[in-house]
């Protein structure tokens, strides 16, 4: 019962980055325990110098600390590294609504340990416009105003927008 | 925004009112909370000072990358440029967290490590040192280093180093996304105009003789065995992405001999081209200047 609440406070956390979705809709917070009378929340970063890591673990023992939790421990896990295939049906709904387009399957499972092929001349499946849902879009970017994303425009309704690239 | 929800507050509130981000205050350990006991078997000094080549490939070049934002053609390549920037900066504090935590003789932290050594302490190739004179040598530098590094990284995964292995399944995608950036740019400037064509070239021409010590393996990674990866051992894989590439390009390899070492060493022995000292003095000046300061 009690740990269900810290999980429940933990991952209502905000992504700094995208304040709309948490980070357990994200699928950065990987697990909220308890080990004696500390809670335990265990974070993964999505990429190696994202800057809302500390953010985040600023924010979630802020959070654990006002919701009654008096000894509060975030802890980083690197193995198996994010992929974008974590963020859950919510979130990616919630991508959807703010506009921004949610990432295909990762091509390369976390797990793989063979080289990874060169995309220069694959050709990669169409992102569909998040505002009218025509798949007739050109990427412009392929790193944005964030790690996570890139820039797209669609051709039908003329609106550029973001996509969460697929990692 | 409320009050509460604004980060750089909750931030600020963290360290008292009158506290803001500066060298040496608010930085986590990126390991925080991560077991960094080295592996029976596995030499930590050994680890440490793999590390720290690594780290200071990714360091050096970051700082590289990061002096090109504002100066590049397109907002896009603004983006792009300072997002890979970011990446390497975050591979070299892990990487460099890896080093210290793995051996505490060293007696220094991410931040001691990254300000308060000096050049000949640095172990990064000499690739990463020099400034690109323009964009398309940027892209060529680029190109080679994303490619070598992520074939390396790529092996490092398997790493007896559990830390290690985790940071280079994290690096992997990263790399991957660099290498096929450059290469784009490698293609659509080779296969371009005149002009292009002729400072692609030129750009290769630049960094070709420094890609010989990329894949000369080095008595620390000998030492290591299956904790390290053998840059020797990448070389196919990498000529294969590397020749795909210039060939898409209508580019010929370039045919320029490898830069001489010096007595037999180079980068990865503290040996380095005066290139490294600008980038030091730049990056280091402000935290040697006022050491441990807070405000």
């Amino acid at each position: 019962m009690v740990t269900a609440t810290a999980r429940e406070v933990a991952g209502a956390t905000p992504d700094p980055e995208l304040p709309p979705l948490t980070i357990a809709d994200l699928g950065i917070l990987r697990s909220v325990e308890h080990e004696g009378d500390t809670v335990v929340a265990t974070i993964t970063p999505t990429y190696s110098g994202c800057p809302a890591l500390r953010e985040i673990g600023v924010d979630l023992r802020r959070r654990l600390a006002a919701a009654g939790f008096a000894r509060v421990e975030v802890r980083t896990r690197l193995a198996p590294p994010w992929t974008s295939d974590w963020i859950t049906a919510e979130g990616r709904r919630k991508l959807a609504e703010t506009g921004i387009a949610a990432p295909h399957a990762a091509p390369d499972g976390s797990g793989e340990r063979g080289p990874v092929p060169l995309t220069l001349l694959a050709s990669r499946p169409a992102v569909a416009c998040p505002m009218c849902g025509s798949a007739r879009t050109v990427r412009t970017a392929e790193f944005g105003a964030t790690a996570c994303k890139a820039l797209y425009r669609c051709d039908e309704c003329r609106e550029p927008f973001e996509y969460v690239k697929e990692i | 925004m409320s009050h509460d929800d604004n980060p750089y507050d909750l931030l600020a509130d963290e360290h008292g009112e009158d506290h803001r981000w500066a060298f040496g205050t608010g930085f986590t350990d990126p390991l925080a909370g991560v077991d960094t006991a080295v592996p029976a078997g596995v030499d930590a000094a050994g680890l440490a000072a793999y590390c720290l080549m690594l780290a200071d490939d990714a360091l050096i070049y970051s700082h590289r990358l990061q002096q090109w934002v504002t100066r590049l053609p397109e907002l896009e390549e603004e983006t792009a440029v300072a997002n890979i920037a970011l990446d390497l900066l975050g591979q070299a504090r892990l990487l460099l967290a890896r080093a210290a935590a793995a051996d505490p003789s060293l007696g220094a932290d991410e931040d001691r490590l990254a300000f308060f050594r000096d050049e000949p302490q640095f172990r990064n190739v000499r690739l990463v040192e020099r400034a690109d004179a323009d964009f398309a040598e940027l892209v060529a530098r680029l190109f080679v280093f994303a490619t070598w590094r992520l074939a390396l990284f790529e092996r490092l995964r398997a790493s007896a180093d559990p830390v290690l292995a985790a940071i280079a399944g994290r690096a992997v995608s990263e790399l991957a996304y660099h290498r096929d950036y450059a290469a784009q740019w490698v293609v659509r400037l080779g296969d371009g105009t005149d002009v292009s064509r002729d400072r692609m070239r030129q750009g290769l021409a630049a960094v070709w003789p420094l890609t010989e010590e990329l894949f000369t393996r080095h008595p620390v990674e000998e030492a290591l065995g299956r904790v390290a990866a053998d840059p020797a051992a990448v070389r196919a894989e990498a000529d294969l992405v590397l020749d795909t590439v210039l060939s898409t390009a209508g580019l010929e390899r370039p045919s320029a001999g490898p830069l001489g070492r010096v007595s037999g060493r180079t980068g990865r022995d503290g040996v380095h081209t005066e290139d490294l000292g600008y980038v030091l003095a730049e990056l280091q000046s402000v935290a040697r200047a006022h050491p441990d300061a807070t405000w």
